[in-house]
């Protein structure tokens, strides 16, 4: 057995005394296995790899049990001298965000050398000649012709391969990888995932994969541990825990995968936005006389029908021009074209004009934490629309519509007058939908509500949209680069690339027989390996 | 490294021990202040010169020519307040009696007794009893000395610091106003407005304020308010740098986003949503206006420009200390008087800034 974790505990001194991380968890890994860590945030997968590098933040964390055995040598509590023998050289590990990774003022050959001229004494010359082996091997070969290439020339998806290669420097044992894809489009997502797979098989190293997203894990895996609150509450052959799960956890995890399709049914005779012609340009550097050099058509001659009741999923990947798009039709953004909202042009209305029009349609955005102003209370939040609008003059009357509005979406009225912070990102999340529902819109733009949520989160909030929208019968513009939750979502599908519709129409068509190659490539990507 | 998550953790504040129950505080300001008094060197800081500008504004309590309460013959008498004649204590002379005459001391201690003020002089009282020419040094009827005309050292920084104290709060609390307005407008508005307001600030701000001041005095006699006013026309403009920064930079904060598409007005998001971050980044600057504006007054009062003779001033100290220099008591009390001034400011300004770091935040 290559890695022995057994009965590993960890914990943190914090403020309000100690903290349990993980719990009593043990684990192998074999040469050539693959294992995923699985599990939501705070199930303590991240502090287990980091404590097998004893990379946690010691004294505050420590290890109230526990052994972690390396070919039989106890890591725990090992001297420095001897971890550094292990640590980059023995085991290595990557990142989620391979930008903060890498450092921006040096040449991605030139990082790559250093950790092979630090860890094997090789010459300058030996140095480069296997560092550009290295970038064979994880298919960059472009970096030989061009080997000035600094980290931001490089795409995510090519800095997450610099990032392997520099793990694979040392020919390690074992590869610990840390959500590696998760901040990556799905095709690339798919590429980075075999790539490792053939690593693996070329190398013959073992593989920790941490991650949250069980596609990965069916794609991926030998073995998986589900991890919930620091504990292993099952483990095997990928195979047989999707295929005849045991732990309710895991039964409820594989049940919280995206699927069905949208409860209600839209009228189609009854449009509430029109988008025509539409287009965003944003000027890329400007000459002497301050007249843009070039301009980025972030959205390109747009055509967008929604109806009432309807939910249209625009499917992108990033710099696909989704947002912008959503920001556009709000008018939010600058742009050109016909905008037709509830049977008027708003295009070219002043300011003033669209304000009253704002509260028939609302946007929820992605990121929890952000949208939500740090210093109001829940209460303020939700009654900000309202007074702008001037709809409920009476305070009393305005909290029991908040109280109803925060009903409606699960939070118990008892907490408004509570800050955001007080609460965890799937309960924002609702906030943020309560915020919008309480104006009774006509339109949401749901700019990825879910996709900083975790599994079992996304499909609450997913299955509350669904039941708002067949209540109150509002149509939804559901942006998201997660096909499998456009498609529970959506009636139509919009296919986004470089700011251009690719392809457009009802979703079970689209998904069944796509017509556009950029969509074969997507769907295949995203979902063919899921089936497998 | 990537930090290990524990959102859990960051869940409550870390302590409520705040005297503030007066008044709601919302989570984060609640933090902050936890966060400056973590910072012990601030809050020590903070608590002398609140001490400093207390006795300061009293400082005709403090160091007087004239004592604070007078009981003579059965009536009480305030020469702190109100001006008497010498013939109300049984004198000679019409005119206002001068309680350091020894005269009219004995006069008084005849009749009731006199509460005096720690110093026995105002920042314009001439010691007329030296043992030795003006300047004199410390001795124990002046700690610190005179200066060449014979006036208590320590009597005119108590008065001086005052005026100094009052000037840089009064310039710190205003122009802010003026700076945040503008700068939120530039901000928030961008594109040309941001534009037009920049080019002209560009040039504004090349003016140079001390040569400007200069003029003025030469023409209108310098006082405090006149030199509040002008050194106001050019302070706020370091404000709006900041302010400006924060509004482009908030603008497009989802929340922010979000309340535009909730149809709130421009001037409500202004001020609910963006100010309150923009009047972080200026609080983190004010001590160090203060500093400034402290500093900038001593200068002019240094070259002779600035307030006129009649009224204390530290600035008008360091040239007494240069034009003396056989007397090292002067420039010696007027330099630790001032350094020790700036440290704090200093080390108050730090605080601050600390605690309103946002990545001391979490």
């Amino acid at each position: 057995m290559m890695l022995e974790v057994k009965d590993l505990s960890v914990a943190f001194h914090t403020e309000k005394g100690e903290f349990q991380a993980v719990d009593s968890i043990s684990f192998t890994i074999d040469k050539g296995e693959i294992l995923a860590l699985v599990g939501e945030s705070g199930a303590g997968k991240s502090v287990t790899a980091f404590s097998i590098l004893q990379l946690l933040p010691y004294p505050q964390a420590f290890h109230p049990s526990g052994s972690i055995l390396f070919h039989g040598r106890e890591v725990l509590g090992a001297r420095d001298a001897d971890l550094r023998q292990i640590r980059g050289n023995k085991v290595t590990m990557i990142f989620q965000e391979p930008m903060t990774s890498l450092n921006p003022l040096h040449t991605v050959l030139k990082q790559v050398r250093e950790s092979i001229i630090i860890h094997q004494g090789l010459s300058d010359r030996q140095a480069t000649e296997k560092a550009f082996e290295l970038f064979r091997i994880v298919q960059l070969p472009d970096i030989e012709k061009r080997p000035k290439a600094y980290p931001h020339e490089l795409s995510g998806g090519q800095r997450q391969r610099v990032m392997i290669a520099m793990a694979l420097a040392n020919q390690p044992d074992l590869l610990i990888a840390d959500e590696p894809t998760t901040a990556l489009d799905v095709t690339i997502q798919a590429e980075i995932l075999n790539l490792l797979k053939e690593l693996r098989r070329k190398l013959g190293m073992g593989l920790l994969i941490i991650t949250h997203d069980l596609t990965i894990v069916r794609k991926i895996a030998d073995n998986c541990c589900i991890m919930k609150e620091g504990k292993i509450v099952e483990r095997g052959p990928v195979a047989r825990v999707f295929k005849s799960p045991e732990h309710e956890y895991t039964k409820m995890l594989l049940d919280s995968e995206p699927k069905g399709a949208p409860h209600a049914t839209p009228s189609m005779d009854k449009p509430v936005l029109l988008a025509d012609n539409l287009s965003v340009t944003f000027p890329i550097g400007k000459n002497l006389m301050g007249r843009p050099k070039s301009l980025l058509k972030a959205v390109d001659s747009v055509n967008i029908k929604i109806h009432e009741a309807e939910t249209i999923g625009v499917v992108g990947e990033s710099g696909s021009g989704k947002t912008t798009l959503a920001l556009a039709a709000l008018r939010l953004i600058r742009s050109r074209g016909s905008i037709v909202f509830l049977g008027g042009e708003i295009q070219g209305l002043k300011s003033r004009q669209v304000r009253p029009l704002r509260k028939k349609m609302q946007i929820v955005f992605q990121d929890p934490f952000g949208s939500l102003n740090p210093r109001f209370t829940i209460a303020q939040i939700i009654e900000e629309g309202l007074l702008a609008h001037k709809m409920v003059k009476d305070k009393v009357a305005r909290r029991k519509l908040i109280a109803e509005v925060l009903e409606e979406v699960g939070i118990e009225p008892e907490n408004m007058d509570r800050y955001p912070y007080e609460f965890s990102g799937g309960q924002r999340q609702r906030i943020s939908i309560a915020r919008a529902l309480i104006l009774k819109p006509e339109l949401i733009i749901l700019d990825e509500p879910t996709s900083s949520l975790d599994l079992s989160v996304q499909a609450q909030v997913l299955e509350l949209l669904k039941k708002i929208q067949e209540k109150h019968r509002i149509a939804y513009l559901f942006i998201s680069h997660d096909l499998k939750v456009v498609r529970s979502m959506s009636h139509s599908i919009v296919i986004m690339e470089k700011g251009k519709i690719v392809e457009y129409g009802p979703a079970e068509k689209v998904f069944t027989s796509p017509a556009h190659p950029y969509t074969q490539k997507l769907l295949e990507a995203a979902l063919a390996f899921s089936e497998a | 490294m990537k930090p290990v998550k524990s959102k859990e953790k960051n869940l409550k504040p870390l302590n409520r021990t705040i005297p503030f129950r007066f008044m709601k505080l919302t989570p984060l300001t609640e933090r902050r202040i936890n966060n400056f008094r973590a910072n012990r060197r601030a809050v020590w800081s903070f608590r002398i010169l609140l001490v400093i500008f207390a006795v300061s504004l009293f400082s005709e309590f403090v160091a007087n020519d004239r004592p604070i309460m007078v009981y003579f013959k059965g009536g009480l008498y305030f020469p702190v307040f109100i001006s008497y004649p010498e013939t109300e204590f049984g004198g000679t002379f019409q005119s206002a009696a001068n309680y350091r005459d020894p005269y009219v001391q004995k006069l008084i201690n005849n009749g009731g007794w006199a509460l005096w003020p720690l110093i026995h002089f105002r920042f314009d009282t001439i010691n007329l009893n030296l043992p030795q020419p003006a300047p004199s040094p410390p001795s124990l009827e002046n700690p610190l000395g005179t200066d060449d005309q014979g006036r208590d050292l320590l009597a005119q920084i108590i008065y001086g610091l005052r005026v100094s104290l009052l000037f840089g709060f009064i310039l710190t609390l205003i122009s802010p106003v003026i700076g945040i307005a503008v700068g939120a407008a530039q901000g928030y508005f961008g594109g040309k407005v941001d534009l037009f307001f920049q080019r002209i600030l560009e040039i504004y701000s090349s003016i140079p304020t001390l040569y400007v001041i200069i003029i003025i005095a030469s023409i209108i006699p310098p006082q405090f308010w006149l030199l509040l006013f002008i050194f106001l026309l050019f302070e706020w403009v370091s404000f709006v740098g900041i302010v400006r920064a924060e509004f482009l930079r908030a603008r497009n904060f989802d929340y922010v986003r979000a309340a535009r598409a909730l149809g709130v007005g421009h001037s409500t998001i202004m001020f609910r949503h963006i100010l309150p971050n923009a009047l972080a980044s200026t609080l983190t600057y004010a001590p160090f206006i203060l500093n400034g504006s402290i500093a900038g007054l001593a200068s002019l009062d240094f070259l002779g420009f600035g307030l006129p003779t009649s009224e204390p001033s530290l600035g008008r100290l360091i040239s007494q200390a240069r034009g003396n220099l056989a007397s090292p008591w002067i420039g010696l009390t007027t330099f630790f008087v001032l350094a020790i001034l700036f440290s704090l400011l200093i080390f108050i300004g730090e605080g601050v800034r600390d605690a309103f770091d946002t990545r001391k935040m979490l």
